[in-house]
């Protein structure tokens, strides 16, 4: 076993993007996920691969652009307002096919809002911030630990179905240290050469990568290619965990900081017999939908908790096609929600938490 | 075991360090840890907070609402933690600063003129060190050992020459939280 190491998110999540084999990163500072470009500018350097501090956030995506389509791994890193500015790019990577990882430690919105946690994000990441018909993928890890397992797996998610894909995570999650092992390596994937890549044409044929494509049938055609890939990803990288879910009768819903907040209340109520469980969502895109209709069978109802006003909700009544009730508790502005706060809101459903736990 | 811990204090006391150096060293007793800074727009001066929670099982959320055990470094931090320390936790107050003193009679509390033992040990400034050792004397979390031990893998090698006043005052500390 490799040995533990303290660690903030931010940190974990840049050493493991080294290890996964990223040798170009991109960035422009913001409060909270300044970690990740000091932590690079440094490390980068060591492992021999290139750290640019660019002139903005819109120069960062390009360059990335540019560094992907030479066959790099290569990411960029931000926070909310940095990644609105990102999204053409991010649009333009997804039509030109181009793996990257990028990077969205959450802060409070809309505007400049505030540095503290936030997830209220979720609809631009996962609906698709830029324009056109693309998705990426986006990942939610909840610990220190999936910063780091999460963000391996993001590259090879990028690389292998060569398109963007997002780490959404929020203040808490960069600057919280926990312990952390490195003990993943590259996966076999990751070494694997790329058949497409702009090198150098000598003694082969000149390889195009561009995004306009003006002839109708063509375009057409290219974004039927994508949504294939998509559903093909939607049917493949759906992940989450479950807690509890044989016999619960409200199964909480939340990702990232919000998930350890709820997963608390899980284990509090659990100790008095209430039949609570926990579903979290790892992938936000691909959602992963199967595991709500399963579970929506045996459960009675959901609660979604968010650090938004309300966007995964959306997701979650989509899975089960409505077929449940579905409520929801969320705070914004960076604020987070208590425990307290949510075993009121379970109250509130179902008198969940007053009723005797010898009661079916 | 499990303690949910707030360092409280100005800006430029050494705060986030303390959580650190605590949760460092309990991670090395193979304890479950978690550290959360205050991340705003701090300022040498301004409040800062740390959140430890060190736990013999996983740890689910890492935000803490009711300390166990609070280290109050100035006034202004005792006025904000003292009403949210657990009933029958532990509050530490610098007093060799603080201009107010604790009201709450359903709490430990430990009041140590901190700032005169950094000075005994050697430094004024590493009070912090001092009030990490009258927690651990009070509170046998993790042995004095594995703190000590553990200042070496987090202070940077350029500060090592400071290591052995840092002991001094934990040590000293140490005597004083366990009398």
């Amino acid at each position: 076993m490799a040995k533990k190491v303290l660690m903030c998110g931010n940190e974990a999540l840049a050493e493991a993007a080294i290890i996964a084999g990223c040798r170009f990163y991109a960035g422009y500072p913001i409060t909270p996920q300044n970690e990740i470009p000091a932590y690079m500018s440094k490390r980068m350097l060591e492992a021999g691969g290139v750290f640019l501090q660019s002139e903005s956030e819109l120069a960062a995506i390009n360059m990335v652009f540019g560094s992907s389509l030479t066959g790099a791994r290569a990411m960029t890193s931000s926070s909310s307002p940095g990644i609105s500015l990102k999204q053409e790019g991010i649009s333009y990577l997804a039509a030109c096919e181009l793996p990257a990882v990028i990077v969205n430690i959450m802060r409070g919105g809309p505007g400049l809002g505030n540095i503290a946690p936030s997830q209220s994000d979720y609809f631009q990441a996962v609906k698709g911030g830029g324009h056109g018909d693309y998705h990426q993928i986006v990942i939610a890890p909840a610990s220190v630990q999936e910063m780091a397992d999460l963000t391996m797996l993001s590259f090879d998610l990028a690389d292998k179905y060569r398109m963007p894909v997002m780490i959404l995570g929020d203040g808490i999650l960069g600057q919280m240290m926990e312990p952390v092992e490195f003990s993943l390596q590259p996966s076999a994937f990751s070494l694997q050469p790329k058949d497409w890549i702009l090198d150098g044409c000598k003694g082969r044929k000149p390889r195009v990568i561009k995004s306009l494509i003006l002839n109708e049938t063509e375009l057409e055609n290219f974004n039927l290619k994508l949504q294939k890939r998509y559903r093909e990803i939607k049917d493949k990288e759906q992940r989450c965990e479950v807690l509890y879910g044989e016999d619960s009768e409200i199964m909480l819903v939340a990702y990232g900081t919000t998930s350890r907040v709820a997963r608390s209340v899980v284990e509090k109520l659990r100790k008095i017999g209430k039949k609570i469980g926990i579903i979290r969502p790892i992938t936000l895109w691909p959602f992963p939908e199967r595991t709500f209709k399963k579970l929506e069978k045996s459960v009675k109802s959901f609660l979604v908790v968010e650090m938004s006003c309300g966007q995964m909700i959306e997701d979650v009544k989509l899975a089960i096609d409505c077929a449940k009730p579905v409520h929801f508790y969320g705070r914004t502005g960076g604020k987070i929600p208590d425990e307290d706060e949510i075993i009121k809101e379970l109250d509130a459903i179902s008198g969940f938490s007053d009723r005797r736990s010898d009661r079916g | 075991m499990r303690e949910e811990i707030v360092f409280a204090g100005f800006g430029g006391q050494g705060i986030m360090f303390m959580g650190k150096a605590i949760a460092y060293a309990a991670m090395n007793e193979g304890k479950h840890v978690t550290w959360i800074p205050s991340y705003g727009a701090e300022v040498r001066g301004g409040t800062a907070y740390a959140m430890v929670i060190i736990s013999d099982e996983a740890i689910a959320s890492p935000l803490i609402k009711e300390p166990t055990i609070c280290v109050a470094m100035n006034g202004p931090s005792l006025r904000k933690y003292e009403i949210k320390v657990k009933a029958k936790g532990l509050l530490i107050i610098n007093k060799s600063i603080a201009d107010s003193e604790a009201k709450r009679k359903d709490i430990e509390i430990l009041n140590i003129p901190i700032t005169e033992l950094a000075q005994e040990a050697g430094d004024h400034r590493i009070g912090n060190m001092v009030a990490l050792g009258a927690l651990l004397g009070r509170k046998k979390i993790i042995s004095l050992e594995s703190l000590i031990s553990g200042l070496e893998d987090i202070v940077s090698s350029a500060y090592h020459n400071l290591l052995p006043v840092n002991e001094r005052a934990i040590r000293k500390g140490f005597e004083y939280g366990s009398r």
